[in-house]
């Protein structure tokens, strides 16, 4: 792709992707509970993003992608708020939200 | 309407959102971390706004851009004790790299072969009227559903978070 082609929708992908490897990096490597979440919501952002992109190029009359969009953002709201509210509530029982302190059950 | 959208528009909030994602993940600093994913909302709501999903472009900026990010921010700052922790040492996991860099070259090769159905737009796009009506129409039970998600997630969050009362 030539810098200033118009973008469709392999482009769109193609941006999607990256973003949620980028994600799925973060998620796997980070050792702080927060930028586990964070990495999350970007894995997130990026299936609400591939959503529209197909919607839009695919069959835009029906705008079915971004209501799936709009419930996904619902879905992945009410966990970022629940996956802090965890995180908080361990930090008051162990004092630090490094991942390597959770490891009770560790075989 | 193009089947198409504006290149160089394009170019730039990609460039904007994988920048901010790069930068995210490579920064030490958890508090700069949360202004990068900040980053990232904004310029994908400016990818919404390039798909003619305007109503999408407005929540993203409001539910992530500032909810989320307001959220993340509080969550960080309550749970360091020092200013120093913020900066965390070096962890690459290169382990968790070659999986992700694996995963994602795997759906490049996919999405380079794919063939996909080209929808015509049609002559009136769209507005966020349409969306709207149709939104408490057809999508009215799952809407439902979604506020009572939603709320359930609220008490939980509170219930959690709430301190040492019970």
């Amino acid at each position: 792709m030539t810098f200033g082609a118009p973008a469709g929708a392999t482009q769109f992908m193609a941006l999607s992707a990256v973003l949620f490897s980028l994600g799925l990096y973060g998620a796997l490597s980070r050792k702080n509970a927060v930028m586990v979440l964070m990495s999350l919501e970007l894995m997130a952002n990026a299936v609400n993003l591939n959503l529209v992109a197909l919607s839009r190029f695919t069959d835009p009359a029906a705008m079915t992608g971004q209501y799936f969009a709009v419930f996904s953002m619902v879905v992945s709201a009410a966990e970022i708020g629940l996956g802090l509210a965890l995180v908080l509530a361990i930090y008051r029982q162990k004092k630090t939200i490094e991942l390597e302190a959770m490891e009770e059950l560790k075989g | 309407m193009a089947e198409t959208v504006d290149g160089i528009a394009f170019f730039l909030l990609a460039f904007a959102s994988i920048g901010g994602a790069v930068m995210m993940l490579s920064t030490r600093n958890v508090v700069h971390a949360a202004f990068w994913l900040l980053e990232v909302m904004l310029a994908t709501a400016g990818l919404y706004l390039l798909l003619d999903a305007e109503f999408l472009a407005l929540v993203q900026a409001l539910v992530y851009a500032g909810a989320v990010s307001v959220l993340v921010l509080f969550t960080i700052m309550l749970t360091l004790r020092r200013r120093e922790d913020a900066v965390r040492p070096f962890e690459p996991g290169w382990g968790a790299l070659a999986l992700a860099a694996l995963f994602g070259g795997a759906m490049l090769l996919a999405i380079s072969r794919a063939q996909l159905p080209i929808g015509a737009m049609p002559a009136s796009v769209p507005t966020t009227a349409d969306f709207g009506r149709v939104l408490f129409t057809q999508w009215a039970v799952p809407f439902e559903i979604a506020s009572l998600v939603l709320l359930v997630a609220l008490v939980g969050a509170v219930w959690w978070s709430g301190g040492d009362r019970r």
